[in-house]
């Protein structure tokens, strides 16, 4: 082998190598503080925009966050999981004036932006959809799982 | 423990466990990388929770046990709820961690390092309660805001640790001292790096109580990461957020503490009892303090079915917050009649009790079993939910189960 196409075969091994040494630690290389809490795989992770069900509705529910479907959900997931899960919201059931106190008090508290024009439509949705049921002093028991016991403890 | 060895140790582990197989060369998996196949951070796995546990948010993440997992008479792990109000801290380094006590009321701020407090102070071990203030919050009307717990939001388990008065007696604290609060490495959802998601504490009354620990192990092991680790305050009887997590900072105050949920509707309560829905000035609200009497049946699990003529034994535990349980009770009848449960004493003060009774039913059809706690001072759960307020804190509405006796 001539010197020359010596050197350029151990450029191609070269370059080769790190090809695949970019490959094995793509993510570390572009997360470096990432770790099990906050990081998603790219091509498997709903919360990733590339993923089909991304804003897939089913059965009147947003997949990927659990809200229900309706005026302002886009405004709602951009601007109500930024910080926290969708979960907070959707285990909670106020009146419009509650759901407006909440809000200020995020702003106020908890470094929440101005709503600006878009707070009307995202407290109507959080109105509508989740609004309080009365419940009253005390709830029968509810979703009871029947099962046989027929040893004795 | 570095953040690499606890992905080490609980992400591999879990990874092993879910890939069916151990992760050849896994130690060298560089932090950050997960194999494909894996999704989400499965949170029952990250923190080695059972699959039955009920997650109610995952930023910040909340899981609660239900009843029927609350059977252990000391609670492990993987039964205990977790009560986050911010991000769990990520770089955790045991060796360089330090707890310092600072404030208007200390007479010189001094820092330890973790092994100076292991090694200086004498190391005691004790049971605890810790109940969050908001469970059974679910139950309110009108509803209460924040994550909805139902019954799981309480814990018994054995934590180790130093007294904070030994270490507070080595610190030296001045005469005009009335609260400890806590500061911790936890971060703020928003991610401002000035914003502290969490810092209360406890009156120094409280504080200067023996089982007051500045804990560093939880049921004989380092304290789990979700629960606190490497150190935690721990003050049973409290509401749990006195019992700060991941703290490097104590400071002795000559005022009460005044950090984030101190203050406004966060734990506390209306000093005198409003209408449910009440608007409650600022000023008209006080901070909770001891837990109310409760109790909760960990067996059988809600549901049960029963052969006529075969008796229900029932289990479980009453706590009283800073206070004894006394008097332990069961209806089978919605409260018509009460009989007396056997009643165990607390291995130590502010550990649970744990009851027991045998039920007779007299003929077959559907039953609730309710249970009553009555603490040393002559007060009683409420069958009803008790007093509102704005925030939905110290439901001790008796806990019942569904039975069905068949023919």
């Amino acid at each position: 082998m001539s010197p020359s196409r010596k050197k350029t075969a151990l450029v191609v091994i070269v370059v080769l190598i790190l090809v695949m040494l970019f490959f094995v630690f793509k993510n570390s290389f572009f997360r470096p503080h990432a770790d099990t809490e906050d990081y998603k795989s790219p091509t498997t992770s709903i919360n990733d925009p590339s993923h089909p069900d991304f804003d897939t509705v089913e059965n009147g529910i947003h997949l990927r966050t659990g809200f229900v479907e309706g005026d302002g959900l886009q405004l709602v997931i951009n601007n109500c999981t930024t910080c926290h899960s969708a979960k907070l919201v959707t285990q909670n059931r106020m009146s419009k004036e509650q759901w407006k106190a909440t809000i200020r008090w995020m702003q106020e508290t908890q470094n929440l932006w101005d709503l600006g024009e878009n707070e009307g439509e995202i407290v109507d949705y959080l109105a509508t959809h989740y609004a309080p049921t009365q419940k009253g002093r005390r709830q029968n028991l509810a979703d009871v799982e029947w099962y046989t016991l027929d040893t004795e403890y | 423990m570095q953040r690499r060895n606890f992905v080490k140790k609980t992400t591999l582990t879990s990874l092993a466990t879910l890939l069916g197989s151990p992760i050849v060369f896994g130690q060298q998996l560089p932090i950050g990388y997960q194999p494909l196949g894996i999704q989400e951070p499965d949170p029952f796995k990250m923190f080695n929770k059972d699959a039955q546990m009920v997650l109610l948010n995952d930023k910040p993440w909340n899981m609660e046990a239900q009843a029927h997992l609350l059977n252990d008479k000391v609670t492990p792990n993987k039964f205990m709820f977790i009560r986050n109000n911010g991000n769990i801290p990520k770089e955790i380094d045991v060796d360089s961690w330090t707890l310092t006590f600072d404030g208007e009321s200390v007479t010189q701020e001094k820092t330890f390092t973790l092994k100076e407090l292991k090694t200086k102070f004498k190391q005691y071990t004790y049971q605890l309660t810790l109940e969050c203030g908001g469970n059974g919050r679910s139950e309110f009307d009108p509803p209460a805001k924040g994550n909805q717990w139902t019954v799981g939001a309480v814990s018994c388990a054995k934590w180790t640790g130093v007294r904070l008065k030994d270490v507070l007696e080595d610190v030296g604290i001045k005469e005009d001292a009335v609260y400890v609060g806590y500061h911790a490495t936890d971060t703020h959802l928003s991610n401002d790096p000035t914003k502290e998601p969490i810092s209360r504490g406890v009156p120094i009354e409280k504080a200067m109580q023996e089982e007051t620990l500045i804990a560093f192990q939880m049921n004989g092991e380092a304290i789990p990461l979700a629960h606190g680790f490497p150190l935690r305050l721990i003050a049973g009887g409290f509401p749990a957020s006195a019992s700060g997590k991941w703290i490097d900072r104590l400071s002795i105050r000559n005022i009460v503490h005044d950090g984030p949920k101190m203050t406004g509707t966060a734990y506390r309560v209306p000093c005198t009892p409003v209408a449910p829905g009440e608007k409650v000035a600022d000023e008209d609200m006080c901070i909770i303090e001891s837990m109310p009497v409760k109790s909760l049946i960990t067996y059988p699990k809600t549901g049960a079915i029963l052969q006529k003529g075969k008796k229900l034994n029932v289990k479980g535990h009453a706590w009283a917050g800073e206070l004894r349980v006394t008097q332990m009770e069961y209806s089978i009848d919605f409260g018509s009649t009460w009989k007396a449960c056997q009643l165990q004493q607390p291995v130590n003060r502010l550990a649970w009790q744990h009851f027991s009774a045998t039920i007779d039913f007299p003929k077959e059809g559907y039953y609730e079993v309710w249970a009553r706690a009555t603490d040393e001072r002559g007060k009683a759960q409420p069958m009803l939910l008790p007093g509102w307020n704005p925030k939905g804190y110290l439901n001790n509405a008796c806990h019942r189960i569904a039975v069905k006796i068949s023919s």
